[in-house]
């Protein structure tokens, strides 16, 4: 998991969209507390995706089913359009390409819900603005450790998905756990969207 | 002799013989009119007979899966490491199985064994069995200890094939399955090397067309050198480089062709022991079974037609290292699972010792199949 120790107020937003009994993929998916908690809350036929030992160990535990792999190179064995949703939480920041992870998402699922830490949020660009990179509970690493290597602001996302054929479906956007529509790009601290194909 | 093994916790334990008369239908067509098969059990099974796990060997195995015997405590079971109190499988809570397949040579019914119809031993005459034959034979011995359902049957590499099997073959008679180091049929590759192995068996002089019996020997070269090949595809390049390298036996070249290197000393060796106790007959048949399981054969090679009765929860294992059943050929495992909507965990274990590494300890490795069988006694209550 690439943002250890952020409270998971985004899995209730992810809960929301997901329609009783849908097939979901979860990518990076950790533990599988997400898919577990879909599984309760939706009843969720859940599968992840997770490359790390420890993670597939405890969604073994978690009873969760996971597939060891590679987000970048071992979704070939998703067959196209197998699943409702698929969801990456909190990951598109660490990946290689997220072209590319955005374009499997979709041939996989019908659509495609992400979550990310939103790199535009007023206190990340006052640390900036101080002239040091941001560092709080979503993004807890230093720069010189961090596996963030993609991250981007609420805009940024929107016009890649504008310039890469993906149509976004709703928005949401949330600080502490609570909604932020006045500023979003400024005020909120979480961005998760879903989206299809255009 | 000191009667204990302080390596296993399994304990002293037993082989018992179950005799069948209800005939065999085998694949190969013939009817196998009654047969003994050898089996162990470790634990106890409980009141509603829910906590019964089957484990299926490979090539060169047996029933001796856990434990050791009490007059021979150097004789610990194959896979003791995976199997007994406290360890991954863990027969406090589990009623575990081994049984010695059909055609084996450790006791149950094979080339060995006393052909009833003429009194003579089997040998060259016993039928060429299969996977589904063995895992008939296997639901039989199920019937035999009161076992309706298996909580889990496991195996690692053709052990793997049979649990494989068993989701297709009796669905609603296992659980979960735990294939490790599995493939779905074999390569041309394997085919290739299976083929080498059986060539050294049948070209040996002493090999008499498979009735070494009748002359009172046994094609003990073809044996030695059938193992050597296959014990090559069990290790990985790296494992042979980091336990053997080139290191000489002696500090000296000798140009002679003796043991010059450890790694040849070390194949001697094992092929010496192995040709001690293993039966040729038997070798053939098992690398015969090998080469013909594929189970999408009879749907046009699609595996995921071909698992679509599966009903059982998987949990697919691999090794990075493993070339002979390389994490590939599992992908295409969990790939038809996924396909089909089933329950599966696919694990692949970054070892270093190739297709050999289901049978040591790796801690992950470990850790995981204790974790699954934990899920699994959850289910049942035990």
């Amino acid at each position: 998991m690439s943002t250890k120790g952020i409270k998971r107020a985004d899995f209730a937003a992810i809960a929301h969209w997901i329609t009783p009994d849908a097939r979901v993929l979860d990518l990076g998916c950790g533990d599988g507390a997400l898919l577990q908690y879909l599984k309760k809350q939706r009843a969720a036929i859940g599968y992840g995706v997770e490359i790390d030992d420890e993670g597939i160990l405890e969604c073994v535990k978690n009873g969760v089913n996971v597939i060891q792999g590679d987000l970048e190179g071992g979704l070939s064995g998703f067959a196209d359009g197998s699943f409702d949703f698929v969801i990456l939480s909190l990951t598109l920041q660490a990946v290689r390409s997220s072209e590319h992870v955005v374009r499997e998402m979709l041939r996989i699922g019908r659509e495609g819900i992400v979550t990310f830490p939103n790199f535009g949020y007023w206190r990340n660009r006052l640390q900036v603005m101080r002239g040091r990179m941001p560092m709080s509970s979503n993004l807890p690493y230093h720069w010189y450790d961090t596996p963030n290597i993609h991250l981007c602001t609420i805009r940024d996302f929107e016009e890649f998905c504008a310039s890469n054929g993906v149509r976004i479906l709703e928005r949401v956007v949330m600080r502490h756990g609570r909604t932020i529509s006045f500023l979003p790009n400024l005020l909120g601290s979480l961005a998760v969207f879903r989206f299809q194909r255009d | 002799m000191d009667a204990t093994n302080h390596t296993s916790t399994a304990g002293p334990v037993s082989p018992r013989t179950a005799h069948f008369d209800q005939p065999l239908q085998l694949a190969n067509g013939t009817l196998l009119p009654a047969y003994d098969l050898v089996y162990e059990t470790y634990g106890s099974l409980n009141a509603e007979k829910t906590n019964a796990v089957l484990v299926c060997h490979a090539l060169n195995a047996s029933h001796h899966v856990a434990g050791f015997y009490a007059d021979d405590p150097q004789n610990v079971g194959w896979w003791d490491n995976m199997i007994g109190p406290g360890k991954p499988l863990d027969t406090r809570r589990f009623f575990v199985v081994g049984v010695n397949n059909l055609g084996g040579c450790f006791g149950s019914t094979g080339p060995q064994s006393i052909n009833p119809a003429t009194g003579e031993i089997w040998g060259a005459s016993f039928p060429v069995v299969t996977v589904e034959d063995w895992v008939s034979s296997q639901a039989r011995l199920a019937d035999h200890l009161g076992i309706r359902s298996f909580a889990a049957v496991m195996g690692g590499s053709l052990g793997a094939m049979q649990a494989l099997s068993w989701t297709i073959q009796y669905p609603g008679r296992i659980a979960h399955a735990v294939v490790i180091a599995c493939a779905p049929n074999l390569s041309a590759q394997n085919i290739a090397f299976n083929e080498v192995a059986r060539q050294a068996i049948i070209s040996d002089p002493d090999f008499y067309d498979g009735d070494y019996n009748r002359h009172d020997t046994r094609p003990t070269r073809g044996l030695r050198v059938a193992r050597m090949i296959g014990h090559i595809t069990y290790l990985s390049d790296d494992e042979m480089a980091s336990k053997f390298g080139r290191q000489l036996r002696r500090d000296k070249l000798n140009y002679n062709f003796g043991v010059e290197f450890e790694i040849e000393s070390y194949l001697r060796h094992q092929a010496n022991k192995f040709s001690d106790y293993f039966d040729a007959n038997t070798y053939l048949r098992i690398t015969r079974a090998l080469d013909y399981f594929d189970p999408a054969a009879p749907c046009g090679g699609n595996l995921s037609l071909a698992l679509e009765p599966a009903s059982a929860g998987f949990l697919v294992v691999s090794f990075t290292t493993d070339w002979r059943f390389s994490p590939e050929r599992s992908h295409e495992i969990v790939k038809a699972l996924l396909d089909n909507r089933r329950n599966v965990t696919y694990a692949e274990i970054d070892a270093p010792h190739g297709h050999d590494a289901f049978l040591l300890e790796d801690p992950r490795y470990h850790r995981l199949v204790a974790a699954y069988f934990d899920r699994i006694a959850q289910e049942i209550g035990v």
